[in-house]
């Protein structure tokens, strides 16, 4: 069989080895389709993954299994109806930050497109690994282009940013790698399959848990570990930032259902309290601290924080609508907080400053955009008929069942979100135009900005009112992953109805 | 005569030495000819090295000399990166003009020194070859005589040097009073749990200690390896650091395999004060040479974590990490060596400002060499750490794991300092961009081995896995 997966995984690095030989010229005319080919490329591969992809099927499909190192570990790559989500996410995020790269970058554009298509192939394995040694391997190795991406492109803090993104995530993640370790030596073998059949023995699974725990809750970010984001976020330069947030943070989301939820359930069980309690104070607490904003971007950034306290929140209640509101909302963050980061980019682009305050009546002078920022706005704090209703509706149905405090408490949270959303769309757009804002300078979406940001639009709406070509896709998955932890539990807490 | 097959290497390079002895008082200007014929006379040893083959351990020489996978790996290891030092260097050597006879000379003489020290199986011949490559190295160290820092680097070395060495010469007699023998074969036999015994074996261990520098034998370092010059300390951070090892590793698990339980501690100690000391005193460091000696001393505390598993897999961890060790610093080094503007060579932090506008290709090896350092995965430097966390979780040392780790976190901070200095700090005048090729090559093949390491972990475990010690 054809190795479709590697293929989607390494095609973008050999974009990248092939960038590095492109001699970078004034106007970088042969660097920018190279790159706009190759991720476009990905993004169609992926597309055709999707289609010949049978969501009827509960097991893996397209697996991949070589030999790596000798008796010892195997390369093994593999998709369900989860992670061809996150992957379809990231190859069709990957394209939309090379545009917006391509079209306001200048300093350095070379190698800023081999980082981004370097990103893009860990994140694009991250997803694909079905070895917790591979998983590790593209989970850390994500770090490096990052940090270039933050330190080289950044803002003004960019060097203190970039450092703290990285020992940050380095310090829950060598605390992954021992548990990795420990299983292997534990269950001999660190192939996900065949310890999802086996089980891992009771008594390890709490410390395991908790190592796991460790570099999932920096990477989601949870409180109280949540203040890397903030930093990375302002810092970033725009493409950074909607890579962070599209699919980096998922990462983490996904290893919390792949690895926390499926290879330890009992410790799942005995540490919801921990989880829900943090999720919430992430959902109340980031809420109120948005809302004292001064900077979009970090607003952003809390509200994400936020989010991603949902996602947490919906995976712990074990239930169908729990998860599949869990995955639902971070498809549709990605392509929410992406989207909204493009926007601010764009009003970074022209007046260099991210203050709200210099911000006033931009549907005056830049329509188009206004009504962008709107869509994504409703969006964001969840407006029927937007994708993000539905992720947050799932959520707080699954979290009902479980608990009614939980989620009244998180109920509170949409409610903020949708203060601290509309009141910033309120000082962005509505009112007067500033005096000191420069109306010639302020020009409508060009081509580049319309394309990208309608296409994420549309695909918001769209799922808002058509959830079903997702769901389907995840559904047997999640229902699979119920019963194996139904089965490895011996408890029925995980409930199993639709 | 069948005892000479087996030290034909030897042979030829103490031969070689006279040679050339002889050579250099006869012929004027011989210096350069003789420094290309060292190498060349590495190669040759090496190939040697390479054509020996052998089932189980040979003992020779009335069992005081040994020849075995072990010995014979780690010989050629030697030879290896002994060849790529002299081979990168050549240029460093000639514009710092200490390119005298007695510079290769001085080489070949710790070279054989090495190679007697990791075949000894007898205390005496272990100490004659320790104390060959020891004398050869003081004078290496100070050879840049018009230089203050390497005049006293020298002396500093020598008089700490001779300090453990006596050290561990007085260990050494205490073990032969106590086992009435200084074979290590008939030592480990008669080797019981006696305290004269347990004193012996500890002075020994910090005798070794100090050769790898781990803490709290680790002062020279920094000092040594700064003032030196620069070619003789990238000697000094790979060549006496693997030699001293693989004798540590038949020191442990040979004659005082009966000790384990006592010594385990120790090297435990060892390994967890040299990781962290090492990661967190590099922090403040301004010039390169200092802050590659703390982290030689963090990266043989990993190496020394590998060797408190009591397991063959243990053993062989830490000889990956070595191999995996030693072709990091031949990259660093070999980027140390084209910071040359103008005949001077430069060796702080802050030279390396905004590197990578100028020079796109040196900053990305760098780059991939830090963070290789800092063991960042998918890079060669984080399967060797991967391995030696492997070896000890088998044994269920959480412990020493999770310190271990987190002291990588510590100091992936320097590494990540340099990194920034390299990439995100304003620019400086270029550097020289003429570069001898030898340099050129040693740089683009240990960068490529690091970063592709990852494609096929096998091609470097496959010789080590079959050295089994135990």
């Amino acid at each position: 069989m054809f190795p479709i997966l590697s293929s989607l995984i390494i095609l973008p690095f050999i974009g990248a080895l092939f960038l590095i030989f492109i001699k970078s010229t004034e106007r970088n005319t042969g660097i920018k389709y190279v790159s706009l080919f190759i991720t476009f490329a990905n993004f169609f591969i992926s597309l055709y993954l999707w289609r010949i992809f049978d969501p009827s099927i509960s097991a893996f499909q397209f697996v991949e299994n070589r030999i790596w190192i000798e008796g010892f570990i195997n390369y093994k790559v593999g998709i369900d109806g989860i992670s061809i989500l996150f992957i379809i996410l990231t190859t069709f995020i990957t394209p939309l930050c090379v545009i917006s790269v391509n079209s306001t970058t200048k300093y350095r554009l070379k190698e800023f497109l081999i980082a981004i298509l370097v990103m893009e192939t860990l994140m694009i394995g991250v997803f694909c690994s079905l070895d917790l040694v591979i998983f590790y391997l593209f989970f850390e190795g994500g770090l490096i282009p990052m940090f270039l991406i933050i330190g080289i492109w950044g803002g003004n803090r960019r060097v203190y940013s970039a450092f703290k993104f990285f020992l940050f995530t380095l310090v829950g993640s060598v605390l992954m790698l021992v548990a990795i370790i420990a299983i292997y030596w534990i269950s001999g073998t660190t192939d996900v399959e065949k310890l999802y059949e086996l089980g891992i023995q009771e008594n390890y699974q709490k410390l395991l848990w908790l190592a796991f725990f460790s570099s999932f809750a920096v990477k989601t970010p949870m409180w109280p570990v949540h203040t890397w984001l903030p930093d990375a976020h302002v810092e970033a330069p725009t493409a950074g930032s909607v890579l962070l947030a599209a699919v980096l943070l998922k990462m983490a989301g996904y290893g919390f259902i792949r690895f926390s939820v499926g290879l330890f359930p009992i410790a799942s069980i005995y540490f919801v309290p921990l989880v829900y309690t943090l999720s919430l104070i992430a959902i109340i607490y980031t809420s109120l601290v948005a809302l004292m904003q001064e900077d979009m971007k970090k607003l952003i950034a809390y509200s994400s924080v936020a989010h991603m306290g949902f996602v947490t929140l919906g995976i712990f209640t074990f239930t169908h609508q729990g998860i599949e509101g869990s995955i639902f909302q971070m498809i549709s963050h990605g392509l929410i907080s992406a989207a909204l980061f493009l926007s601010v980019g764009v009003v970074y682009d022209r007046l260099k400053t991210r203050q709200i305050k210099d911000f006033s009546g931009l549907v005056n002078i830049m329509p188009k955009y206004a009504i962008m920022l709107m869509i994504f706005t409703l969006g964001a704090l969840g407006l029927p008929g937007t994708s993000g209703f539905i992720g947050e509706f799932l959520v707080l149905m699954g979290t009902f069942k479980k608990s009614i405090l939980t989620a009244t408490i998180a109920s509170i949270g949409v409610i903020l979100g949708a203060a601290y959303m509309l009141w910033l769309y309120k000082r962005v757009a509505f009112g007067d135009v500033l005096k000191t804002i420069d109306v010639n300078k302020m020009v409508d979406l060009n081509k580049y900005e319309t394309i990208v940001l309608s296409s994420l639009a549309i695909l918001v709406i769209f799922f808002g009112f058509f959830p079903e070509p997702l769901i389907k896709t995840y559904t047997v998955s999640i229902d699979n992953l119920i019963n194996v932890f139904n089965s490895s539990t011996g408890l029925n807490l995980a409930e199993n109805t639709r | 005569m069948n005892n000479l097959y087996f030290i034909i290497p030897e042979l030829f390079i103490s031969l070689c030495v006279m040679f050339f002895l002889v050579l250099g008082v006869f012929k004027n200007n011989s210096s350069k000819i003789i420094f290309y014929f060292s190498c060349l006379i590495i190669l040759v040893s090496l190939a040697i090295n390479l054509n020996i083959k052998l089932q189980g351990k040979i003992f020779l020489f009335n069992n005081s000399y040994v020849v075995d996978d072990l010995s014979l790996f780690i010989k050629s290891i030697i030879l290896i990166s002994a060849f790529f030092v002299m081979f990168s260097s050549y240029n460093y050597v000639k514009v710092n003009n200490i390119l005298k006879i007695e510079y290769p000379i001085l080489i070949l003489c710790s070279l054989l020194g090495m190679l007697v020290m990791i075949s000894s199986n007898d205390l005496i011949v272990f100490y004659i070859g320790l104390e060959l490559q020891s004398l050869a190295l003081y004078v290496l160290a100070c050879f840049n005589r018009d230089n203050l820092l390497s005049s006293e680097s020298g002396l500093k070395y020598f008089v700490l040097s001779a300090l453990s060495s006596g050290l561990l010469l007085y260990g050494c007699s205490l073990i032969y009073g106590f086992s009435n023998s200084t074979n290590f074969n008939e030592i480990s036999q008669n080797f019981d749990f006696e305290y004269g015994v347990v004193f012996g074996m500890v002075f020994v261990i910090v005798g070794l200690a100090f050769k790898i520098s781990a803490v709290p034998f680790h002062m020279w370092a920094p000092d040594v390896y700064q003032g030196s010059p620069t070619s003789v300390t990238v000697l000094f951070a790979i060549l006496p650091k693997i030699a001293a090892l693989t004798v540590f590793i038949k020191f442990l698990y040979g004659p005082f395999l009966n000790l384990f339980d006592e010594w385990q501690v120790i090297i435990i100690f060892l390994s967890i004060a040299s990781m962290i000391l090492g990661a967190v005193a590099a922090i403040g460091q301004k010039n390169l040479k200092r802050l590659i000696a703390y982290s030689s001393i963090s990266h043989m505390g990993y190496a020394l974590a590998g060797l408190t598993t009591g397991t063959n897999e243990g053993i062989q961890s830490s000889l990956i990490y070595l191999i995996i060790y030693l072709i990091m610093n031949l990259a660093f080094f070999s980027c140390l060596f084209m910071l040359k503007r103008k005949d001077k060579f430069f060796e702080n932090i802050d030279d390396l400002s905004g590197l990578s506008k100028k020079h796109p290709i040196l900053s990305l090896s760098f780059l991939i060499i830090l963070f290789s350092l800092a063991g960042i995965p998918p890079l060669a430097g984080f399967f060797a750490k991967f391995y030696v966390f492997m070896a000890v979780i088998q044994k269920e040392m959480y412990f020493l794991a999770v310190v271990g780790l987190l002291a990588t976190v510590i100091a992936a901070f320097y590494y990540l300092r340099i990194i920034k200095i390299i990439y995100f700090d304003p620019e400086q005048e270029k550097f020289d961009t003429s570069i001898n090729f030898g340099l050129k090559f040693t740089l683009i093949f240990s960068t490529l081995i690091i970063l592709i390491y990852f494609l096929n972990p096998n091609f470097i475990n496959k010789y080590v896995v079959n050295i089994l010690v135990i």
